[in-house]
């Protein structure tokens, strides 16, 4: 294998699955690491030519303004490198909590499962990202 | 104040880094679980205490938070309250506006942290501090909002 190094000091590692990376957030995120994951995936997008990319949150137990924000960042970095990202398995008291602190994330797309997010990015280019 | 109520404590944590958040998003799940809370209710508590720790952090120049749990009594629940000695908030009304940002953030801190909770006050003093205190009552019925419905 030949695996890329890590870059940076990053404790969340992005997995690749055939050209589609895979990033699963587990626990608690403190903000500096947030941030690097952002830098690096847009590096690995660039680097390895990802066509799409999966952010697994079923262990996330809590999203705040700032992690939403990365988020959405992350989603709108790898739509200007032609990547689509679609966040997958977010908690239901997440979700519920979000639309209350009306974050509503509305450039994210979304799977109720990583396999439904692999699903939707095999799909053809039609329903994602229309209307953005 | 008035009489605490029995089992009524109280601990204090800094807020001087991200990592503290950390540490503040996690104390403050723990008691709230170990009020009772449900998972829906924990979520959100935890979420506005994430924002109001990092406003102590970004606008007031870091400081402390006081959790209070209150296991018995009248009114058993969580109070959080968020101490910094930083510059203040000029304009309370404009800072809770939706949208109003002068940090890095979605500019939802105070009016987003504010629907989450059952109870909210804000006091600032331009140039001595901000005090932002929360609660959320353990019976778990959420307070009626505007525009529910």
């Amino acid at each position: 294998m030949n695996t890329p190094p890590f870059s940076g000091p990053t404790p969340v590692p992005v997995l690749a699955l055939g050209d589609v990376l895979l990033v699963t957030l587990q626990g608690e995120l403190d903000d500096g690491t947030a941030e690097q994951l952002q830098q690096d995936i847009s590096h690995r997008i660039a680097r390895e030519n990802a066509s799409g990319v999966v952010i697994d949150l079923s262990g996330v137990d809590v999203i705040d303004s700032f992690l939403g924000r990365v988020l959405a960042e992350i989603a709108s970095q790898a739509h200007l490198l032609s990547t689509r990202t679609v966040v997958a398995g977010m908690r239901p008291a997440v979700a519920i909590t979000l639309a209350e602190l009306g974050l509503a994330l509305p450039g994210l797309d979304t799977a109720l499962s990583t396999a439904h997010a692999m699903d939707l990015l095999a799909s053809p280019r039609s329903p994602l990202q229309e209307g953005t | 104040m008035t009489q605490a109520p029995p089992g009524t404590a109280t601990i204090s944590l800094p807020i001087a880094s991200d990592t503290d958040l950390a540490w503040v998003r996690q104390r403050v799940r723990q008691a709230a679980a170990e009020l009772g809370f449900g998972l829906v209710q924990q979520t959100k508590i935890v979420t506005a205490a994430s924002e109001l720790a990092r406003n102590t952090l970004v606008h007031g120049g870091g400081g402390h938070v006081e959790i209070t749990t209150v296991p018995a009594g009248p009114q058993p629940g969580l109070r959080l309250t968020f101490v910094d000695t930083g510059p203040g908030i000029r304009d309370v009304e404009q800072a809770m506006t939706e949208g109003f940002t002068t940090g890095g953030g979605l500019g939802l801190g105070l009016c987003g942290a504010k629907r989450l909770v059952d109870d909210f006050t804000v006091d600032s003093r331009p140039g001595e501090g901000t005090t932002v205190s929360i609660a959320a009552w353990a019976s778990g019925i959420p307070s009626p909002r505007d525009g529910t419905g």
